[in-house]
């Protein structure tokens, strides 16, 4: 908490290195690999892939990547505001399922121009029901959105009967456009993504409140001593989480005009595993947009390479644990560093 | 003194932190057989050099010697075993647990397949309470005992261990006479069977009572070794404050203006009672007490953070509800809080960031934050209160600390504040920047500003404020005006030996 790493401009070598006089050199090599570790990992990754398989560096593979890897990254984007505060988001994963299967099922009932925002609606209030608890009834962000992680599966099975929801009429709607279009050739789901992170990108580093969702992940306390209404700050993460999900929620239902109940079962994970590989801390206070969507890429690019150097695909959610492992372990052992040097 | 080699000695001792010369170049030695006072202001680097002592600090120079080896204490685990047992002011015991357990935790006594043996325990345990003349016993349960009583339970433990030096930190701050004379004799005892014991403490009169040495620190450096039986309390005083002697008394009043701020009749639960004050436009009104007399807990409900349960306050005469710092920002108060790297800054945020935080709504250009006018209020308050940073991207975090409480500082005057209230506004700041923020706030009322010092130092008090409002135990006791006010009168009203007198003369001065 007491430094983020270097994610703000201007990041120096304070006095405090330059006060050790004794093993400074050491730390320094260890502060930097444990800061750039991933990045390391992730270059070696690449190289061995290339000589495994020469389709890795093609490029329409790495459009693919790019493109598969969109919605994961649209709810990466917002689940960044929520790590930034100092907070967690277990929910996103369900809430995805919930958006799609709702959406699916209205499209038919209502028509598209409709069910979209009326699903947007809906999970706008879900998020705005995390953000509440989390917020102003100050509950432990973990366990609450653990508890929403089942809740809103279970409220997603109520509601589809347990049954996948499929349109009835693919050929006849233009609802697969957020899925499966493409504007002067490039992939509606990279154009989303790409829009999308731009768009917070600004808000997180150009306005107000994104300063404030720093200062509040910062240190909380020293926010309301500075007047900023931390509940507040809070509340709109979590709506800023639900609106990514809602927009994922879509980009997934469009792409396949039918979804399973479980669609976005586990990508909660695989959504910190992105942000924490970009370098964000869990300790909040620290992380970018840029760096999120750099972590989503990374994790892209290595499950990808492990496909295409023959690994069966559900090697992936072993290889996704063991980066995300690999990556708190780093982002605490350059904190522990850190610490350390403060206290001793 | 004695021909016996020092039981414990420190040479040369010099400790810094980021930004602080917390210890620089301290020596201290204590003989077998005798009682050595350490004596220092708030902040002088006593509790520093316990720590280094006890292990939980290491030394970034100098040595430390038990029975002239020379020793490194790496834990705490290790200075115990070299027999160096401290009495903590704060009490570090299983509230869960008997008396006999909490003195013998990690030693009980065993029989076979390791049962603990109650029967020796008990009655070794009572042995010692017999010593100690206390009234309770060895099967109590150590929560149901009164604080006084636990640090005689401390002090038990102490005794079972075989101590070579004994380190006492305010002992007697909970204790009443009775236990006192108690722990005097028990003080004596450790003396005679040549344990060498460290005595810290303010009181004037213990020391001299006790002690046979008195070692002065200040600003963490060592002033020197008096003998106690040669010197008098001038002496010691002179070596503790040095040249802030002459800073005593504030001298500089500035130009009263309106009442800025007024209190009437407020009350907060347990923390305080019936507060009734104001501020004038120009004046600096200190709170002087102990920990705990409620002077913080006044800042925080001027400041939206804890709701009064009784009472008014007025700003310009006009009565306000504050509930949230936001509230209290949007009426004029701002407060520097008593702790900077908790409360006060986003210790991960550059400079300039954390000054605009509170106004950082109001500093946009279309829904953008206007950075050029951020770094523009920055760049005044750098010069105006002489901030050194390389550039306002520097991160809090690694600036000294006078330069964090001046950041804190310029984020609340460029706020334009009414009224500012400053809660140990120089806690762990080095002397230089000390009394460059006390001539800061004096300036800060000759500009108009209400301001409120809370302070625990009493130099401080008296150096910057107009009238200085004593509070004990949650009461307003006594206020002092600038020309009345000596240390004496102060210290008796704070410590509510004279209570009584004391709010028989405020009450025939009203």
């Amino acid at each position: 908490m007491t430094d983020a790493p270097g994610d703000r401009p201007g990041r120096t070598s304070g006095p405090r290195q330059e006060e050790e006089a004794t093993g400074m050199s050491k730390e320094q090599i260890g502060r930097f690999l444990a800061r750039q570790g991933i990045l390391i990992a992730f270059v070696l990754f690449i190289i061995g892939f290339t000589l495994a398989n020469n389709r890795f560096l093609a490029p329409d593979n790495i459009m693919g990547v790019i493109r598969s890897s969109a919605i994961l990254g649209v709810m990466a984007l917002g689940v960044t505001f929520v790590v930034i505060s100092g907070n967690l988001d277990l929910s996103v994963g369900s809430m995805m399922s919930f958006s799609a299967i709702v959406v699916l099922d209205l499209h038919d009932a209502i028509g598209p121009g409709l069910a979209i925002p009326a699903m947007f609606a809906m999970t706008l209030a879900l998020g705005a029901f995390n953000g509440f608890l989390v917020g102003y009834l100050k509950l432990n962000s973990l366990i609450v959105t653990l508890g929403m992680l089942s809740a809103i599966h279970g409220l997603t099975l109520t509601y589809s009967g347990g049954k996948n929801m499929d349109i009835a009429d693919k050929e006849g709607t233009w609802f697969g456009v957020f899925g499966q279009g493409t504007i002067l050739g490039i992939p509606v789901p990279i154009l989303i993504f790409a829009l999308l992170a731009a768009i917070l990108g600004t808000v997180l580093a150009k306005t107000p409140f994104g300063r404030k969702v720093y200062a509040v992940g910062g240190n909380g306390v020293a926010a309301t001593f500075s007047g900023i209404r931390r509940a507040r700050v809070v509340f709109f993460c979590y709506l800023m989480s639900s609106l990514c999900v809602a927009t994922a929620g879509l980009m997934q239902a469009s792409r396949s005009l039918g979804s399973q109940n479980t669609v976005g079962q586990g990508l909660e994970l695989e959504v910190l595993a992105a942000i924490i590989l970009g370098g964000a801390s869990l300790m909040g206070g620290s992380g970018t947009i840029f760096k999120t969507v750099i972590g989503v890429l990374i994790l892209g690019f290595i499950q990808n390479g492990l496909l295409l150097v023959g690994l069966q695909f559900y090697v992936q959610y072993v290889v996704t644990w063991i980066i995300i492992i690999l990556a708190v372990w780093l982002d605490i052992a350059a904190k522990r560093g850190r610490l350390l040097s403060a206290i001793a | 003194m004695t021909e016996k080699p020092p039981v414990l000695r420190l040479e040369n001792i010099v400790k810094t932190f980021p930004g602080v010369r917390a210890l620089d170049g301290v020596s201290f030695s204590v003989l077998p057989g005798e009682v050595h006072a350490l004596m220092g202001e708030n902040g002088a680097g006593k509790s520093t050099l316990m720590k280094v002592i006890g292990g939980i600090y290491q030394p970034n120079e100098g040595r430390i010697f038990v029975d002239e080896k020379p020793v490194v204490m790496a834990t705490p685990l290790e200075s115990k075993a070299k027999g160096i047992v401290f009495i903590h002011q704060e009490l570090s015991l299983a509230e869960e647990l008997s008396v006999a357990e909490n003195i013998y935790l990690g030693e009980l006594p065993r029989k076979s397949f390791g049962r603990v043996d109650w029967a020796t325990l008990y009655a070794r345990t009572n042995e010692i309470l017999g010593k100690l003349n206390v009234g309770f016993d060895a099967r109590t349960r150590v929560g149901e005992l009164s604080i006084a009583n636990q640090q005689m339970v401390e002090i038990a433990r102490a005794l079972t261990q075989k101590a070579k030096a004994v380190i006492f930190d305010e002992p007697t701050a909970s204790l009443t006479d009775a236990e006192k004379v108690v722990l005097f004799d028990v003080i004596a005892d450790l003396t005679a069977n040549g344990v060498g014991v460290v005595y810290i403490s303010h009181r004037m009169e213990e020391i001299f009572k006790m002690t046979d040495r008195i070692s002065v620190l200040r600003d963490g450096q060592y002033r020197g070794t008096l003998v106690t039986a040669e010197t008098d309390q001038d002496e010691i005083t002179q070596l503790m404050i040095g040249r802030s002697l002459d800073l005593t008394r504030n001298d500089r009043h500035s130009e009263l203006g309106d009442v800025a701020l007024e209190v009437r009749g407020l009350s907060c639960g347990h923390f305080y009672r019936d507060v009734s004050f104001e501020v004038r436009r120009g004046e600096v009104v200190g709170f002087y007490g102990l920990v705990g007399a409620g002077r913080t807990e006044i800042a925080e409900t001027l400041f939206g953070l804890r709701e009064p349960s009784a009472g008014t306050i007025l700003l310009d005469g006009k009565k306000v509800r504050i509930h949230s710092p936001a509230d209290a920002i949007a009426h004029g108060i701002s407060l520097v809080p008593e702790d900077r790297k908790t409360q006060g800054l986003v210790l991960g945020m550059n400079c300039r960031d954390n000054m605009t935080l509170p106004q950082i709504d109001d500093l946009t250009a279309g829904p953008f934050v206007a950075e050029g006018a951020e770094v523009a209020i920055f760049d005044q308050y750098r010069d105006r209160l002489d901030i050194r940073t390389p550039s306002w991207r520097q991160i809090v975090g690694n600036l000294s600390g006078g330069n964090q409480q001046k950041i804190v500082i310029g984020k609340w005057l460029s706020m334009h504040p009414t009224v500012l209230i400053v809660d140990e506004p120089t806690r762990g700041i080095d002397v230089g920047s000390k009394s460059e923020i006390h001539n800061l706030i004096r300036d800060l009322a000759a500009h108009g500003y209400a301001v409120i010092v809370i302070s625990s130092e009493m130099p401080e008090v008296l150096h910057v404020s107009d009238r200085i409002i004593a509070m004990y135990h949650g009461e307003m006791i006594r206020t002092f005006t600038s020309d009345e006010v000596t240390e004496d009168n102060l210290i008796q009203a704070i410590s509510g030996d004279a209570r009584d007198g004391a709010m028989a003369a405020a009450a025939q001065g009203a």
